[in-house]
C-alpha cells in the first residue's frame, strides 16, 4: 500500500500540482537532455520528443520525471552508461535506450539506480545493452511493462536484465526480458514481487536468486533459458502459478533449489524440461497442485533434502518421475497423480489400493550411468523396470506414494 | 514385373495371417489411444509393437512365406521370367503387403490420434523397420534350403536384435563405464536396425531427458540433420545389404 | 535346337550330371530314360536354366542360355510333380501364366477343353487330385504354342483316359514338327511316340540312338525290350543292380 499510495502522490505532484514542463527535441529550444536536466528544478517534467539523443553518460540527480515522447532513442554508443540515477523519486517513461557500454568491473547499464529510493521506470525499450536496469542498494523501486533485449553469445560479453543487488520492497511486473545473460538477477532482495513478466532465451538463468528471503513470484513465464532457473540460499521464497517451459541441456532445471528452505510452490506449470526441479539441500519446502508434464525427470529430489511434502500434483507423460542420488527418503510424497501408475482402487475412494514407486530402476542406473539412456524404452529395459516395480531391489523401498490418486486433478 | 507383384501383393493380402496381423495391431492401437484421454499411452503402445511385434511378425511371416512359395517360384522361373525380377517381385510384394498390414493397423489411428512429428516419425520408422525385416527374412530363407532351419535362423536374427543386442550394449556400458564410450555407443546402435529405430522415436517422444546428461552426445549426434539423414541411411541399408546378398544367393542358386 | 556341351553338375559332393553331350534337333521326339536318380530332372532344370551347371554350355537356338531368359518363351515345361500356390484357383493359375507370359499369340486351348477343366476352374490348387494337377501342368506346358515341349514324367498320376489324350496331343504336336523331351519310367508308353531315346545312367550319357536303329540292333519290336536286351549285354561289364529296377 505504502508504494502504490506514493506512485499516487508522485503522479499528483507532476501533474496537478504543476511542476515546471521544460521540452527537449531538435526543433525546440533546449536540444539536449543533459541541458535540460541542468535547467530542471526539483519536480520538473523533462519531455523529450522524438530524436537519437547521443549524449554519453547522463547523470539525474534531481527528483525529476524524465518522460519520452514516441520513443526517443537514447545512444549510449557501446562506450557510456545511459541513465546514471543518483537521486530519490526520479520517474523514468516512455524511452528507448539503446547500446550501453561494456565494462567487466563497474556493470555500466541502460539505467542503474545507485543507492535511491522511490524510482519509476516503466514503459521503456532497451536493446542491445550490457546489463539493463540496475538496481543497487534501492529501496521501494517499480520496474514496469519494460522490453529488455540483448543479442551476445558469450556469457562474459552480457549482463543482466533486470538486477537488483542489495534492495527490498523492489516490485518487477509485466517485463518481457529476452537474451540476457540471467533474466532478472536477485542478490540480497528482501520482501520483493516479481510479477508477470516474461523471461526467455537468456544465455542462463531466466531468473537468478540468491541470498533473497522472503520474495513472492507469481505469473512469470521462464522458457527456453540456458539453464532454467535458479533459487538459491534463500528463505520462504514463493512460488505461484509460474510457468517453466522448455528449459533444456545437460544442467538445464525448471527450477533449481539450492539449500532453500520453508519455501512454498504452488500451482505452477512445468512443461517440457530436461530437469523441471532439482532440489539439493532443500528442506520444509511445500510443493502443492503443480503440473509437471513432458519433462525428461520430473523432479530429482537428492539425498540431502529432507522434509519436504509433495501432495497433490499431476505427473503426466514424464520420461522419469523423480531421480534421486541415494537411498535415504525422508520426504513425504503422498497423494499425487502419476500417469505411470498402474494400480487399481476397490474401495472407490480415489486412492489407489497399492502404493506407487515413483523412482524406476532406469532412472536409478541412468543416474549411476548416464550412458545408458541410449537403452531407454528398449523390451529389455522394459522387462527389467517391470520385474522392480514387482520386486524392489535396487530401489529405495520407502520411496512411494501410499495413497496414489486415480484421476488427474483440474490444474 | 508390375504383373507378378499384382499376383503376389493379392495372394499375400488374401493370406489369413496377414489379416490377423492388421487386426490386433488396429485392436492394440485404437484400444490404448481411446483407453485414455491423453495420447501418450497409445504411443507408447505402438513404439513397443514397432519395437517387438513388427520385426517378428515381419521376419517370420517372410520366412514362412517364401518357403511356401518355393513351388510358385519353380514355377515362374520355367517361364521367361529373370530371376531378379522373381525375386524382386517377391521382396516388393512381401514387403508393401506388410508396410499396407502396419500402415492400416497403426498408421491409421496414429494419423487420427497422434497427428504430430512423433506419430509420423514413428509411421515412417514402423515402415522402415517392416522393409527391414522383410529383408533378413529373404536372407534366413535363401541361406537354407530346409523350412525348420530356416525359420529358426529368422527368430533367432529376431532374438538377437530385440532382446540380446541390448543386453550386450548393457554390459559393455556397465564395464567399461570408466571409459569416455559414449561416442564409441552411438557407432555402436548403428549394428541394429531397432536401435537405430528406437533412438530415432526416443528423440521425438523424450526430448526433454534425451538433452540432458549423455542424452546431450546422442541428441548432438542423432538430433541434427546429419545424425538423422546417417540413421535412416542406416536403416535403409539395413534393408539393402540383407536384400541384395539374398539376390545374388537366389541368382546362383538351383532349384 | 538345343546343344548341350560338356556339362558338370555337383550337389555338394554328390556328382550329378557328368561330361553330358547331348544335341536335340526339330521334329525330334526323344525319350530320356534311366534310372531314378540318374540326372534326367536335373539335366531338364539345367536346360530351363533352373539348375546352374558348373561348367560346360547349353546353347538354345544357337544362343547361349546363361544369363539369358527369354528363350523360355519358345519351352513348355511339365513339372514331374506341378506344385502350384495352395490358395489359388486353376483359373486364377492359367490367367497368371497369360498374364505372365503376356503373349498376342493364339492359345492352344485344346488340353483345357480335353480335360474339362473349365468346369474346375473354381477349384482351389490345394483341393485337387495329383491328377488333375497334372492335367493342369500339361494345359500350362502346351498353352502357348512353344517350339520345345519339355515333359517330366507326363502320364505319372493319370488315368488311363488322360493319359491317352495327352499321348494324343503330344502325337499332334511332334506332327507340327517341335522338339519334344519326355523322361519317362513307363517305356511301353513312349513306343508310338518317341523318335530318339537318350539313355542317361549315373548323371553319365549312356546312349543316345534314333529309336529305329535301336530296334534294328536288338531285333525288337518294343522300346522296353530293345532297352532290356541293351541292358543285358551291358550287364555283366557294368555291374549295376540298379538296372533290374527297369522295366
Amino acid at each position: 500500500m505504502k508504494t502504490i499510495n506514493y506512485i499516487l502522490f508522485l503522479c499528483f505532484f507532476s501533474f496537478v500540482v504543476n511542476g515546471q514542463k521544460i521540452e527537449v527535441g531538435a526543433t525546440k529550444k533546449i536540444k539536449s537532455i543533459k541541458g535540460a536536466i541542468a535547467l530542471a528544478k526539483p519536480g520538473d517534467t523533462i519531455l523529450v520528443h522524438k530524436g537519437t539523443y547521443k549524449e554519453g553518460n547522463i547523470i539525474i540527480d534531481k527528483k525529476i520525471i524524465l518522460l519520452g515522447k514516441d520513443y526517443p532513442v537514447l545512444d549510449g554508443q557501446k562506450k557510456f552508461e545511459i541513465l546514471s540515477i543518483k537521486a530519490d523519486s526520479v520517474v523514468i517513461r516512455g524511452l528507448k535506450l539503446i547500446r550501453s557500454s561494456y565494462a567487466s568491473m563497474e556493470d555500466p547499464a541502460a539505467i542503474k539506480i545507485y543507492s535511491h529510493n522511490y524510482i519509476l521506470i516503466e514503459n521503456n525499450i532497451l536493446d542491445d545493452n550490457f546489463f539493463g536496469i540496475y538496481i543497487q542498494n534501492g529501496q521501494n523501486c517499480i520496474i514496469k511493462n519494460n522490453v529488455l533485449k540483448a543479442y551476445g553469445k558469450e556469457e562474459q560479453k552480457l549482463g543482466n536484465g533486470i538486477h537488483c543487488w542489495k534492495s527490498n520492497d523492489i516490485q518487477i511486473i509485466g517485463n518481457n526480458i529476452q537474451g540476457h545473460r540471467d533474466g532478472i538477477y536477485f542478490e540480497f532482495v528482501y520482501d520483493s514481487v516479481i510479477w508477470r513478466n516474461s523471461s526467455q532465451n537468456n544465455i542462463r538463468y531466466g531468473l537468478h536468486f540468491m541470498f533473497s528471503h522472503n520474495d513472492s513470484y507469481i505469473t512469470n513465464t521462464f522458457r527456453n533459458n540456458g539453464a532454467g532457473v535458479a533459487v538459491m540460499y534463500s528463505k520462504e521464497v514463493k512460488m505461484i502459478n509460474n510457468k517453466f517451459d522448455e528449459n533444456w541441456g545437460q544442467s538445464a532445471y525448471g527450477i533449481l533449489l539450492k539449500e532453500l528452505n520453508d519455501g512454498y510452490i504452488l500451482g505452477n506449470q512445468f512443461i517440457k524440461n530436461t530437469t523441471a526441479i532439482y532440489m539439493e539441500g532443500s528442506n520444509r519446502m511445500k510443493f502443492e497442485n503443480n503440473l509437471f508434464q513432458e519433462n525428461g525427470w520430473a523432479m530429482v529430489v537428492q539425498a540431502s533434502c529432507d522434509d519436504n511434502v509433495i501432495v497433490n500434483n499431476n505427473f503426466i507423460g514424464n520420461t522419469f518421475d523423480m531421480g534421486t542420488n541415494g537411498s535415504l527418503v525422508l520426504n513425504n510424497f503422498d497423494s499425487n497423480y502419476w500417469d505411470k501408475y498402474e494400480g487399481y482402487d476397490l474401495d472407490k475412494n480415489g486412492f489407489g489400493d497399492v502404493p506407487y514407486h515413483p523412482l524406476s530402476l532406469f532412472a536409478v542406473l541412468a543416474e549411476s550411468n548416464p550412458s545408458t539412456m541410449l537403452l531407454y524404452r528398449s523390451f529389455m529395459i522394459t522387462l527389467l523396470d517391470k520385474s522392480e516395480k514387482v520386486l524392489p531391489s535396487i530401489t529405495p523401498d520407502n520411496f512411494i506414494d501410499n495413497k496414489p490418486l486415480m484421476k488427474s486433478l483440474p490444474i | 514385373m508390375n504383373r507378378i507383384i499384382k499376383i503376389i501383393l493379392s495372394d499375400i493380402l488374401k493370406n489369413k495371417i496377414v489379416l490377423a496381423y492388421t487386426l490386433i495391431l488396429a485392436i492394440l492401437s485404437w484400444g490404448s489411444f481411446s483407453l485414455e484421454d491423453n495420447s501418450s499411452k497409445g504411443i507408447l503402445t505402438i513404439l513397443n509393437v514397432i519395437l517387438f511385434t513388427v520385426p517378428l511378425v515381419s521376419i517370420l511371416f517372410a520366412t514362412i512365406y517364401l518357403y511356401n512359395s518355393s513351388e510358385f517360384i519353380e514355377l515362374l522361373l520355367s517361364q521367361p521370367i529373370k530371376r531378379v525380377k522373381i525375386w524382386m517381385s517377391l521382396f516388393i510384394g512381401l514387403s508393401s503387403s506388410m508396410v499396407i498390414s502396419f500402415f492400416v493397423g497403426a498408421g491409421i489411428p496414429l494419423l487420427i490420434f497422434a497427428p504430430t512429428a512423433i506419430g509420423l516419425m514413428m509411421l515412417l520408422v514402423g515402415s522402415l523397420i517392416t522393409i527391414v525385416f522383410v529383408a533378413l527374412a529373404f536372407l534366413s530363407s535363401i541361406i537354407t534350403r530346409d523350412k525348420a532351419k530356416g525359420i529358426g535362423i529368422a527368430i533367432m536374427t529376431w532374438l538377437y536384435f530385440a532382446l540380446l543386442f541390448d543386453g550386450i550394449v548393457l554390459f559393455l556400458l556397465f564395464q567399461f563405464s570408466e571409459y569416455p564410450i559414449e561416442n564409441a555407443m552411438v557407432g555402436i546402435t548403428a549394428f541394429s536396425p531397432i536401435d537405430l529405430a528406437r533412438i530415432q522415436i526416443l528423440l521425438q517422444l523424450d526430448v526433454s531427458a534425451m538433452m540432458g546428461y549423455t542424452g546431450a552426445i546422442f541428441k548432438d549426434f542423432f538430433g541434427t540433420s546429419l545424425g538423422l539423414f546417417l540413421s535412416f541411411l542406416l536403416l535403409c541399408l539395413w534393408a539393402i545389404i540383407p536384400y541384395f546378398i539374398s539376390l545374388w544367393k537366389f541368382k546362383n542358386k538351383d532349384l | 535346337m538345343i546343344i548341350i556341351q560338356n556339362i558338370n553338375k555337383k550337389f555338394s559332393k554328390l556328382e550329378v550330371l557328368k561330361n553330358v553331350d547331348l544335341t536335340c534337333n526339330k521334329g525330334e521326339c526323344i525319350a530320356l530314360i534311366g534310372p531314378n536318380g540318374c540326372g534326367k530332372t536335373t539335366l531338364i532344370k539345367a536346360v530351363l536354366g533352373m539348375v546352374l551347371p558348373d561348367n560346360g554350355t547349353i546353347h538354345f537356338n544357337e544362343k547361349s542360355i546363361s544369363n539369358e531368359y527369354l528363350y523360355r518363351n519358345d519351352i513348355g515345361y511339365m513339372p514331374q510333380i506341378g506344385r502350384y500356390p495352395d490358395t489359388m484357383t486353376i483359373g486364377q493359375i492359367i490367367e497368371m501364366i497369360k498374364i505372365i507370359r503376356n503373349s498376342n499369340e493364339a492359345l492352344d486351348e485344346d488340353l483345357i477343353k480335353a480335360f474339362e477343366l473349365e468346369k474346375m476352374f473354381d477349384k482351389q490348387m490345394r483341393t485337387l487330385s495329383g491328377g488333375t494337377t497334372q492335367k493342369v501342368s500339361a494345359t500350362i506346358a502346351f498353352l502357348f504354342n512353344p517350339e520345345v515341349l519339355i515333359l517330366d514324367e507326363p502320364t505319372a498320376g493319370l488315368d488311363p483316359l488322360a493319359s491317352e489324350i495327352l499321348k494324343e496331343k503330344i502325337i499332334k504336336e511332334k506332327e507340327k514338327g517341335k522338339l519334344i523331351l519326355i523322361t519317362s519310367h513307363l517305356l511301353s508308353e513312349l513306343d508310338d511316340l518317341v523318335t530318339e531315346i537318350i539313355f542317361m545312367q549315373d548323371g553319365e550319357v549312356h546312349f543316345h540312338k534314333k529309336v529305329a536303329t535301336l530296334l534294328e540292333e536288338t531285333n525288337e519290336s518294343k522300346i522296353s525290350k530293345a532297352i532290356a536286351s541293351v541292358l543285358k549285354q551291358k550287364k555283366p561289364e557294368t555291374q549295376n543292380p540298379k538296372l533290374e529296377t527297369i522295366s
